[in-house]
């Protein structure tokens, strides 16, 4: 970590976006994580998608657990709302903030030991109830926060810092959610923002659970030369099966691609992903599909990386619970309170 | 791109653009550490080093290095680095020590410079330690040449010329005041083994307009400047009429103020952006309420009974034809009433005084043919330096071309080539002291630009030689030297070590690094995370990364030398290292030869 604080001074030329801020007013606090952690730069990644989609800071609800990921939401969008929960808990906690308040843009960080492991439960029945989220794992396959022990999505023959080799078999995040009906499933890697910072935007406009599964390297315990999950393993072995660009509903889809050599998402607010297959024969629309292919690579050691799957017609938890379009706070006291005559019928039918 | 060759010394120079700006290359940044430190006399003796005087130019310089300040691109006012010389000048106590020692046994070597103004007496500054035997011819009655007859006293006080100038003087220059040089074929025949002009550029342009010769109230400016100096003038009308927007203009005006000038008007021909005046010269003028006209061309000086009542102007429009050029076009006519006109619309060299028959050759503007490099002109043996060599500049230029000059001159008499000189060289050394430990003060300070305090108003124009700046406090120039960013705290880049996590990305408050793919210079330049639009600020570019081949790039325009970057690199890819440009004098190219015949023998 750095003991040096970020000075406020900027780039007098730095853009500003419809809000009218620079991707500085959406940063926050000084990183404690070790310098070069992967961690940060997804920091960064999140930063520059939040500033380029125009979020206002205030719409924004951060959500971790705990662990070196679930440091994270500190680190960006300062004026953002934030709650730091209990280990692998964040999912129960982001569920009720959103049952209470949909109209946010809820980001939830975890890490590979957050909800893999002591958290799986959790993460397995967000995504059943298709929560509307962006859900990000900081995958580095080590526990860092407890000196670099492996970790749930550590690979079969992975060498720990000191030499062990792992040899049971990890839980893959990415083929977990497609297993468990995820509507949006992505894979990147911290070192890419050029691929990762369009598929935040993306996984922040779709309605419904998107997880997002981020290698990024633990700088001090999981970069070593037998490590598979090291800056350098991963830099050669992860492909990008398809490129993802985000358009905002005010650009001009037409414009921005040639027919045939892309094929255009429609999100539910009207942005659109625009999606560039890299791989032959790769459909993300097809769950099969995308299961087979992932595994495919995941046996001959390859992280297949990009927008790997998504669907957009599935109902989402509000749908399903068929709430009020309303957050709760916006619903007069009267209407949201029906009262103890109310009370009392609702009562008087369980006798 | 090419990967940028940082081992030339030029790369990491012009990062420090105060330092790369100066004509004589002071070290800026290291002088306000020092001061910053409180050690003023050391800050003192880094300035003397390169400018020579540091307490005169702390007052006058024009500071070509507070436009080129970093801070100034990064927020909108440069650092107060003129001032910040000045506070090492006046709390530095004395250095007199500290100077080099004048050896007994001289070497055996004449040399004859003409004019005691700046030029010379860098040069025997840097000549007389080496055992040279100098001899300056001053006309005037006292040394320091324009320093002395053109800058009026409320600017820069008697005693600090004094000082400075004493302090060369005191080496054992053999100084002959009043003997102004008459004959350079005679002066040739004395004996010396060269001779350097430092003769300035002592004449006033004229302006010759109807009625020019039929009053005695119209002034050439720097002959006006200096009889005012030497008390020979104490006097001048109530409306005074300036014509001439420089320098020389401005403490005309000034001093028109101190001798009873009521109304002072300057008038320009041209609108303010292109004034040749500097800003803070301006303001100070505007201060103390001279009326500045611009778009007023001069076309007639108006008498009326014998007597000079009023400089008739035209009012001008100006456009730009398609070459650039600008044209005037008199819109309106107006007489401004004057009861004394100084001109300050220029000034020249001028050599009467050196005979075209001895192979020294003038160009078509009667300018003397010297050599850029060399300082030689095409007689051998003769130098030029200073505004006599390509008209006028100003104080610091002059003792540039002295210090380099004083090289030729050396190399000159000791029968070694002039154009074999030693190079610039640069070092660099790390300032990491250990983790999170660097050893110079990299928090960027957000504090605003200190304004020089003044002598108010009603006092300041009962005196000619009441110094109008006060300077800074020690207090307060502790507060100005925090807001120097450190720029020759160089951050320095090994391709090899980068494990391109992008943390320097990530950390830097001012954008400016990028790790892409590579192209040619322009197409980078808009790929940048802030695209570089500063196209003086160069860019540098790493070679291939090792792991995706792509380049780190630096835009060097905004870099705040933060260290954040070298701070957050997890394999120290990124280090902040001190660079010192060593630029040769005299004294280097003598200890050089020595250590070569040394190795020879």
């Amino acid at each position: 970590m750095s003991f040096m604080t970020k000075p406020k001074v900027a780039h007098p030329r730095l853009r500003r976006n419809n809000l009218g801020l620079t991707r500085r007013d959406y940063e926050g606090t000084m990183s404690t994580l070790c310098a070069g952690c992967g961690h940060d730069s997804i920091t960064a990644a999140l930063i520059e998608a939040c500033f380029e989609l125009s979020l206002p800071p205030h719409r924004i609800a951060k959500m971790s657990g705990i662990g070196c990921s679930s440091k994270t939401p500190a680190y960006f969008v300062g004026a953002a709302h934030g709650f730091n929960s209990v280990h692998g808990r964040m999912p129960s906690i982001a569920t009720g903030a959103n049952a209470a308040n949909r109209d946010l843009y809820y980001i939830g960080i975890s890490g590979d030991g957050d909800s893999l492991s002591i958290g799986m439960g959790q993460f397995s029945h967000v995504i059943r109830r298709n929560l509307h989220m962006l859900y990000v794992i900081e995958n580095n396959g080590v526990y860092g926060l407890t000196k670099g022990q492996f970790s749930a999505s550590a690979d079969v023959g992975s060498k720990a810092k000191k030499g062990e080799v792992n040899l049971q078999s990890p839980i893959d995040p990415v083929l977990t959610a497609l297993a468990l009906g995820c509507t949006f499933v992505a894979r990147s890697f911290s070192g890419d923002k050029e691929q990762l910072v369009p598929l935040i935007k993306a996984a922040m406009k779709h309605r419904g659970f998107a997880l997002l599964d981020i290698l990024s390297p633990c700088v001090t315990f999981n970069d070593h030369e037998d490590s598979t999950k090291s800056y350098a393993y991963t830099r050669q072995f992860y492909h990008p099966a398809i490129h993802t660009d985000f358009v905002e509903p005010t650009q001009n889809i037409a414009a921005t691609y040639k027919q045939g050599e892309a094929f255009p998402v429609t999100l539910h607010d009207g942005s659109n992903i625009l999606l560039r297959k890299v791989a032959k024969d790769y459909d993300p629309t097809d769950r099969r599909l995308a299961f087979d292919f992932v595994e495919e690579n995941l046996k001959s050691g390859e992280y297949l990386t990009g927008l790997l799957y998504i669907d957009e017609s599935k109902p989402d938890f509000h749908d399903m619970a068929q709430t009020d379009h309303r957050p709760l706070n916006e619903i007069p006291y009267a209407e949201l309170n029906p009262g103890a005559d109310a009370m009392k019928k609702i009562l008087a039918r369980y006798r | 791109m090419d990967k940028t060759d940082t081992a030339k010394p030029d790369f990491f120079h012009k990062v420090v653009d105060c330092q790369w700006a100066c004509p004589a290359h002071t070290d800026v940044p290291e002088y306000i550490r020092l001061i910053a430190q409180g050690r003023f006399a050391d800050a003192y003796m880094v300035n003397r080093e390169s400018n020579v005087f540091p307490a005169i130019l702390g007052r006058v310089c024009d500071r070509p290095c507070e436009p080129a300040c970093r801070r100034g691109r990064v927020e909108d006012k440069p650092v107060a680095i003129c001032r910040l010389k000045r506070v090492a000048a006046d709390l530095k106590g004395d250095i007199d020590d500290r100077l080099p020692a004048i050896p007994k046994a001289k070497n055996g070597k004449r040399v004859a410079l003409v004019g005691a103004g700046c030029a010379s007496l860098t040069v025997a500054n840097d000549l007389m330690p080496l055992g040279y035997d100098i001899t300056i011819f001053e006309a005037l009655g006292v040394p320091g040449g324009l320093m002395r007859s053109n800058i009026p006293a409320f600017r820069l006080p008697e005693a600090v010329l004094s000082e400075e100038i004493g302090r060369i003087i005191d080496m054992g220059v053999d100084l002959r005041l009043g003997a102004r040089v008459n004959s350079m074929k005679e002066l040739l025949g004395q004996g010396f083994d060269a001779v350097f002009v430092g003769s300035g550029a002592p004449k006033g342009k004229e302006l010759n307009l109807p009625g020019r010769h039929e009053s005695d109230q119209i002034f050439i400016g720097i002959d006006w400047l200096e009889s005012v100096a030497f008390e020979h003038t104490d006097s001048i009308g109530e409306n005074v009429v300036i014509i001439g927007a420089g320098n020389t203009a401005m403490d005309c005006c000034r001093s028109a103020l101190r001798l009873g000038g009521k109304n002072v008007t300057v008038a320009a021909r041209k609108p303010r952006h292109l004034f040749k005046a500097s800003d803070w010269e301006l303001e100070d003028a505007e201060e103390e309420k001279v009326n500045i006209l611009v778009n007023h061309a001069p076309e007639e000086f108006v008498i009326e009974n014998g007597k000079l009542t009023g400089v008739k102007f035209a009012i001008v429009e100006w456009s730009e034809d398609e070459t650039g050029r600008l044209t005037s076009k008199a819109l309106d006519h107006v007489v401004v009433p004057a009861d004394s006109v100084i001109l300050a619309v220029g000034q020249e060299n001028a050599f009467p005084w050196v005979e075209r028959d001895i192979g020294l050759e003038f160009n078509k503007w009667e300018e003397p043919v010297v050599d850029p490099i060399t300082f030689e002109s095409t007689r051998k043996g003769v130098f030029f330096g200073g505004d006599a060599a390509f008209g006028p500049k100003n104080i610091i230029w002059a003792v540039a071309h002295g210090h380099q000059a004083a090289i030729s001159l050396h190399k000159y008499c000791q029968d070694q080539p002039l154009t074999t000189r030693l190079p610039d060289t640069l070092n660099l050394g790390s300032r990491k002291m250990g983790l999170h430990e660097w050893s110079y003060a990299n928090d960027y300070n957000p504090a605003q630009r200190l304004k020089m305090n003044h002598v108010d108003l009603t006092n300041r124009f009962k005196e000619m030689n009441i110094e109008v700046e006060l300077g800074f406090s020690p207090e307060q120039a502790a507060e100005e030297v925090a807001r120097c960013l450190n720029c020759d705290i160089q951050t320095v880049f090994t391709d090899d070590l980068c494990i391109e996590c992008d943390a320097c990305l990530d950390i830097c408050p001012t954008d400016c690094l990028t790790i892409t793919r590579n192209s040619d210079e322009e197409d980078l330049r808009t790929r940048l995370r802030v695209p570089a639009e500063n196209l003086t600020q160069p860019l540098f570019v790493s070679g291939p990364l090792k792991q995706t081949a792509r380049v780190m790039v630096k835009d060097e325009d905004m870099c705040v030398h933060c260290g954040l970057c070298a701070e957050r690199c997890p394999t120290a890819a990124w280090d902040m290292q001190k660079s010192c440009i060593k630029i040769p004098y005299a004294v280097d190219e003598e200890t050089a030869w020595q250590k070569r015949q040394k190795k020879s023998a």
